[in-house]
């Protein structure tokens, strides 16, 4: 385990804000987003990690982008955390260098409303024709039957 | 494929739009596009309504026959984030409901595969042979499904010591039938002809796509969430991760039969592991989960099934993330579908174990005449069936091996 | 009118609808064709069309994806045509009527003539559930 740590902080260098292990097979990176590219191709090409999935958060302070990588061998997860500001919510899209992302970015910016820029093809994925325009239920000033919450 | 065909007895809907739609030239796929979102009940968001222990039952009822699979996944993870270590009994009854479970799956997978190719009989013994296991579940946690046998921190009930005898007969009657079923399948030439080399997902393409379990594991990447990250009794136990190297229909299908007579070996071993824990604590106390993160994964029968948890310190979850196996396994048909012949089409979408309220109706394009055709699934396997009967071969061998072997 | 409910009777053409679900109660349907239960010695038979349909088993709580073409279907089928809501989700809603993709219970949108509660129901209470339904029917 030791070995992928240091290839990882080594590979990674300047890009982590913050790194926490919070058990031996629990790895959480923060980075900024603008580096997410560039981390993710290391970690899915050099480190040979296998992507999981994308979680996204509305968090008071922006939303939150955690970007799951299992290293399988190892039996460690390593989850990218990325923070995106509210005023402009866009990432850059990691489908082009991962073909498995492609869905699950689809499904974030229709669910919560982040725009992922380069995406190859940001189709709505899983809400009806007629969704209205610029309800995202996943955030959390809408309620669990899609209307935006009384304040 | 110049009629609309009405809707078939699994997935009935009539109208548009077209889930798969499939873009051909002559009788090649050349391209394919998928619609979702017929099932999506927007689970992630009611789950932050529910306190940490109703999720539980909410979770198990993503999908029927990964049952089990989403709650240990889920328990997993807010055990991670709490820190929790459950009783050494509990591992070996989720390990046991688990396997079980796989055990129905891949007999569930095993019919549909039949019944596509054209050889029913298999498709009503396979599901035929589900039957005492649904029957034991019913015996040993009160329901065929859903068991809600999970719980934060262990099991949310005991299995008695007495129902140790049924289900070791249980597993022995069941081996006889697959034995039987394995070496038939491995040697006819029609399931040759009609799946091997058909549907090949590379291992390259396979690692691109991020596919998990028996379609990763057919294709030679030899992934395992219960091997790679042993939880329940899966380190205890001793047990071989199957794989095979052509990524072919063929070889998940081998992939799945050897998987069983695995899960079998696991819950015996795990059976003795219950006659040794009798009368131990099967759940750990659990005052309250702590502010924090945690992920859990699981092997389902389709493959890895991950949950991801932030609390808190609250009763509800501020965040649940649930991803199913077949969200990573449905975008590889891009690479395994392309370059088919449509009549292998609906063997190849099968040959994933689709959660099956994901395949529903089917549109063509044809690339020549740039004609845009509507097609169902039950269409579909018509034309994969009608391809087995041209091969000249008497298509039932299987069934008839079966009712010999049955008969004797 | 008459000749059909006796034709009816004595063999039901069943289709089976699915929208929302998590598959369950579709399998415990399907189940119920395989040997151990064996419908169709009672005359049952699954179709694959809905003009053809005596009763539409529906499944699954319903999505507002699939809820206009459930409608259409219903409207589709040949009176008349009863519709049975087999499991939970598929009487009320059960865990999911709360969501934000929740257009049902089938009873909102078409007419329900039998409901079978269950998570999922036994493929005998389905049996039972349907026969239930033929004894009503004069």
């Amino acid at each position: 385990m030791e070995d992928i740590i240091k290839k990882i902080k080594e590979g990674l260098g300047k890009k982590i804000k913050n790194w926490e292990e919070k058990n031996p097979r629990r790895i959480y990176i923060t980075i900024d987003k603008e580096d997410i590219r560039e981390v993710a191709r290391f970690i899915f090409e050099d480190c040979r990690a296998r992507f999981i999935i994308l979680t996204g958060i509305d968090t008071p302070h922006g939303f939150e982008n955690l970007y799951h990588f299992d290293l399988d061998s190892m039996g460690i997860v390593v989850t990218v955390k990325t923070l995106i500001p509210k005023s402009a919510p866009e990432i850059d899209s990691i489908a082009t260098i991962i073909p498995g992302a492609n869905f699950i970015e689809r499904e974030v910016c229709e669910l919560l409303g982040v725009k992922f820029a380069g995406h190859p093809d940001p189709r709505p994925l899983l809400l009806p024709d007629d969704w209205p325009e610029g309800v995202y239920p996943l955030r959390t000033d809408i309620a669990t039957d899609g209307t935006p919450k009384n304040k | 494929m110049k009629t609309v065909i009405p809707i078939g007895p699994y997935h009935p809907l009539q109208e548009e739009p077209e889930f798969f739609s499939l873009t051909l030239d002559g009788e090649t796929v050349v391209d394919l596009d998928v619609r979702l979102g017929y099932n999506h009940r927007g689970i992630e968001k009611l789950a932050e309504t529910k306190t940490w222990d109703q999720d539980t039952f909410l979770i198990e009822r993503i999908c029927g026959i990964c049952s089990t699979s989403h709650p240990i996944a889920y328990c997993n993870a807010v055990e991670d984030c709490a820190g929790i270590e459950i009783p050494e009994r509990a591992k070996y009854i989720r390990s046991i409901i688990g396997e079980l479970e796989r055990l129905h799956s891949h007999l569930l997978w095993l019919g549909l595969a039949g019944h596509f190719l054209g050889y029913n009989t298999l498709f009503m013994w396979a599901w035929k042979w589900r039957e005492p296991i649904l029957d034991l579940f019913e015996q040993i946690t009160g329901n065929r499904n859903h068991y809600a046998m999970l719980k934060i921190g262990g099991a949310r009930r005991d299995i008695d010591n007495e129902h140790i005898p049924a289900i070791r007969k249980c597993l022995n009657d069941l081996v006889g039938p697959l034995e039987m079923v394995t070496k038939a399948a491995l040697d006819d030439p029609v399931l040759h002809a009609r799946l091997k080399g058909v549907g090949v997902l590379k291992k390259e393409d396979a690692i691109k796509y991020c596919v998990v379990g028996p379609t990763a594991r057919a294709s030679g990447v030899a992934i395992d969430v219960r091997k790679d990250e042993p939880h329940a009794a899966y380190g205890i136990v001793k047990w071989n991760v199957i794989t095979q190297e052509e990524g072919d229909v063929f070889a998940k299908a081998v992939v799945r039969l050897l998987e069983m007579f695995e899960s079998v070996k696991i819950i015996q071993q795990c059976v003795d592991g219950l006659e040794k824990t009798k009368g131990a604590p099967f759940c750990a106390e659990v005052e309250n989960i702590p502010p924090g993160e945690g992920i859990g994964h699981y092997e389902a029968p389709r493959g890895e099934t991950f949950h991801y948890v932030r609390s808190d310190g609250t009763n509800r979850p501020v965040r649940h993330k649930i991803r199913a196996p077949t969200y990573v396994n449905l975008p590889s048909f891009k690479a395994s579908c392309i370059g088919q012949t449509i009549s292998d089409v609906a063997i190849t979408l099968a040959s994933i174990d689709p959660c099956y309220c994901c395949t529903e109706r089917v549109a063509i394009v044809d690339r020549g005449t740039g004609r845009k055709e509507h097609i169902s699934q039950e269409k579909l396997i018509h034309l994969s069936q009608e391809k087995t009967k041209k091969l000249g071969l008497n298509p039932d061998r299987i069934g008839r091996k079966i009712e010999r072997w049955i008969a004797r | 009118m008459k000749l059909k409910i006796w034709g009816l009777k004595k063999s039901i053409w069943v289709f089976h609808v699915s929208s929302g679900a998590c598959n369950n109660c579709d399998i415990e349907v399907l189940n119920c064709l395989t040997p151990k239960f064996d419908i169709e010695r009672f005359g049952m038979v699954l179709v694959g069309s809905v003009r053809h349909a005596d009763v539409l088993l529906c499944c699954g709580c319903v999505t507002k994806q699939t809820a206009p073409r459930i409608k259409r279907l219903y409207e589709q089928a040949a009176k008349p045509c009863f519709v049975v809501a087999v499991g939970g989700c598929a009487c009320s809603g059960g865990i999911f009527r709360h969501g934000y993709n929740f257009a049902g219970p089938y009873d909102k949108i078409i007419p329900v003539h039998a409901y079978i509660p269950g998570c999922p129901p036994k493929p005998e209470a389905i049996i039972a559930g349907a026969v239930k339904l033929l004894s009503t029917l004069k």
